[in-house]
């Protein structure tokens, strides 16, 4: 008979109590994984707004700051116009669709 | 020995529905496809759509459609005696829910894993989609009133469950804490959080709360209630992190514990015990109290959880469906998910037909329908837990009141939330936006509303059950005329499919009707369930035709080839 590595139980311990372990957090999630990314959305959304602002003539005080931040939000920016229902950009110089 | 016989025959049918009719109609009439590519496989997005192991998913559905209504169900409608109570959760558990689960699981897999009222839509007309709105706003208006009396009649009448209860919540919101702003390990907390627990039943049984006759100038009955629908309101207005998803969570490794306590409790209780479990419940009782209904039609929608249900329906559908990692694991989850809250009930049973020292015991506790419910699984399982693993009686009672009323909160509280959903959407049609507030704010004055419509006792939150059963039942019977239309287009034979959807029609149909009259008694009228009642009949004339023109329909177009569903365009759906 093949014999077997040695510390492989030790291995095959831990490999199943990863899982399980594993197993446990995707049961404390999983229901709620949709409600968390929908949140964050809102939240992500929320900081577009912040950011675009004064590209969206809204007057920022801030905006001295938050344009440095913009090209951190180009990205997601047609995902998020379409999100919020406008089909096309709202902004004449970004020409992403 | 009565109830171990009971419990082995009833696990016995069950397990032979699992291995063999669920096989068959895996293989012969959904004909599972091991290579048929899933939602969560084609539109993976790591959130909604996400292929999950089937153990864990099974207890993701599991936990997900099990609430209080397997207790409450089979509790109350052993009235009529524990055979016909048996027989209707055992077969339909086999024929009925199994079906049904596995069937809406896989109708909703093979359509990208849209929802049960998307493909109502879609096969059965546009009509059964708003039909569909209609009927869920009734269902989660009668869980949230219903489920606020089962509760509060508990914690009166198991004063050693209030601090656990309450308990419980402060234990959630510290899990929550513990996993987001600490970020400890999930095991160890787990294991904390659920001995902790265990621990508030045993400070709660020492220290039981009985609210005095008057509390802020209410009665104990009416303070219950009130401090529920405030808790409800609150918890359904927090983020999901904070209490829902822990709670949720502790909760159901506490179903799974507490399922293990009951059974284990009459296998021993049999094996070891010197006062073995005897029935002491008759097998029919020819005396049923007066002012019970007729066993035939009320047995089949009073156990509606534990045989058949149109809310597993929506769970299979709404989520279950998009994270199924193959076809053929949808046999597991769908129709051994079903079986999961068949044995829920098949421990309700064993609890209330078993845990009584005598006849006369049992008939002072069924002495009027309806009353008995939940407080007789409470009784009758402690008394099985004290003879099977030596549990005290009255701290059993405690542990097994926690359980019901931890079940029954999460229900209520997510019927709030789902409700306040509902309320949103439908000022959305009338183009009005409802904050979440003030939509919450409706929710609880319709859901008092209706608690109190009788009396300030609650007693208008039960009165209503039949009614909840009635309509789960009707949801149940739309989605198996679903799967039916599906069979009929594929060329296959719809025979499984229809012989449930029939008689569960007809005996929804015929409660529907039996109960209008009851309503009608003009020494007791009973205006707001008559009108409740009436919409619910035309809604189910409404269904039945619908079905039938599209069952016509279907059978007069030619069947639809193999690769059909593969062909669909794929959509997201929010869920």
């Amino acid at each position: 008979m093949e014999s077997l590595p040695p510390g492989w139980r030790r291995e095959k311990l831990l490999r199943r109590w990863s899982a399980f372990s594993a197993g446990l957090h995707e049961f404390y999630v999983g229901p709620y994984r949709q409600m968390f990314k929908r949140e964050k959305q809102d939240e992500d959304d929320l900081f577009m707004i912040a950011v675009l602002g004064e590209a969206l003539g809204v007057p920022d005080p801030a905006a001295y700051y938050t344009a440095e931040l913009m090209p951190a939000v180009w990205e997601n920016f047609h995902t998020w116009h379409r999100r919020i229902g406008i089909p096309r950009s709202p902004l004449d110089h970004i020409g992403c669709c | 020995m009565g109830s171990l016989i009971l419990m082995i025959i009833g696990l016995a049918v069950m397990a032979a529905g699992y291995l063999v009719y669920s096989k068959f109609l895996a293989q012969r009439v959904f004909k599972l496809n091991a290579a048929f590519v899933t939602p969560a496989h084609e539109l993976k997005d790591g959130v909604d759509y996400m292929p999950t192991n089937k153990f864990i998913l099974w207890g993701h559905h599991f936990t997900s459609v099990a609430g209080a209504a397997p207790i409450v169900g089979p509790a109350i409608a052993v009235i009529w005696g524990w055979l016909p109570a048996l027989l209707w959760v055992t077969f339909g558990t086999v024929f009925f829910a199994g079906m049904h689960d596995l069937g809406t699981l896989w109708a909703s897999t093979r359509n990208k894993g849209r929802s049960i009222g998307a493909l109502s839509a879609r096969y059965i007309g546009k009509r059964g989609a708003n039909l569909f709105l209609v009927v869920i706003f009734l269902v989660l208006l009668m869980v949230i009133a219903a489920f606020a009396v089962v509760i509060k009649n508990l914690l009166i009448s198991t004063p050693g469950a209030v601090i656990p209860v309450w308990g419980a919540i402060v234990v959630a919101l510290l899990v929550g804490v513990a996993v987001y702003r600490m970020r400890w390990p999930l095991v160890p907390i787990t294991v904390v959080g659920v001995v902790v627990l265990y621990s508030l039943i045993v400070v709660g049984d020492r220290m039981p709360v009985v609210l005095p006759e008057s509390t802020l100038g209410m009665s104990p009955a009416t303070f219950w209630i009130v401090a529920l629908f405030v808790y409800g309101a609150i918890a359904s207005l927090l983020p999901v992190w904070v209490l829902l998803q822990p709670r949720d969570y502790i909760n159901g490794v506490q179903l799974f514990v507490g399922l293990i306590l009951l059974f284990g409790s009459v296998l021993l209780a049999t094996l070891f015990s010197a006062t073995p479990p005897e029935i002491v419940a008759p097998a029919i009782n020819m005396n049923v109290p007066a002012g019970t209904p007729s066993m035939i039609p009320l047995l089949f929608v009073t156990i509606a959880c534990g045989a058949i249900s149109g809310f597993h329906g929506m769970v299979a559908s709404g989520t279950t469906s998009k994270q199924l990692d193959k076809e053929t694991d949808a046999r597991f989850v769908g129709y051994f998910g079903a079986v999961g809250e068949g044995l829920l009930a098949l421990g309700t049973i064993l609890a209330v037909i078993g845990g009584f020292k005598s006849v006369a015991e049992w008939n002072e506790i069924y002495s009027e329908f309806g009353t008995a419910g939940v407080n007789a699984f409470v009784q009758g399982g402690a008394t099985l837990m004290q003879n099977g693993i030596g549990l005290p009686a009255s701290l059993s009672a405690t542990v097994l009141a926690t359980m019901a009323v931890l079940f029954a909160a999460t229900t209520m509280d997510t019927g709030m939330r789902l409700l306040r959903f509902v309320v949103q959407e439908a000022g959305e049609a009338f183009k009005l936006k409802i904050g979440k507030v003030p939509a919450t704010l409706i929710v609880v004055v319709l859901g008092l509303g209706l608690t109190f419509s009788q009396g300030l006792g609650g007693e208008g939150g039960l009165r209503i059950w039949p009614l909840f059963g009635t309509t789960n039942q009707l949801m149940a019977s739309l989605s198996l005329s679903i799967i039916a239309v599906i069979l009929i287009r594929k060329g296959r034979n719809p025979i499984t499919a229809m012989i449930p959807l029939v008689i569960i029609f007809v005996m929804a149909f015929w409660a529907a009707l039996e109960q209008l009259g009851s309503f009608m008694d003009p020494s007791n009228p009973d205006w707001m369930l008559f009108a409740l009642d009436v919409i619910i009949i035309v809604a189910s004339v409404w269904v039945a035709v619908e079905s039938i023109i599209a069952m016509r329909n279907a059978r007069n177009l030619p069947p639809e080839h193999e690769d059909a569903d593969a062909e669909l365009t794929a959509v997201r759906e929010d869920v």
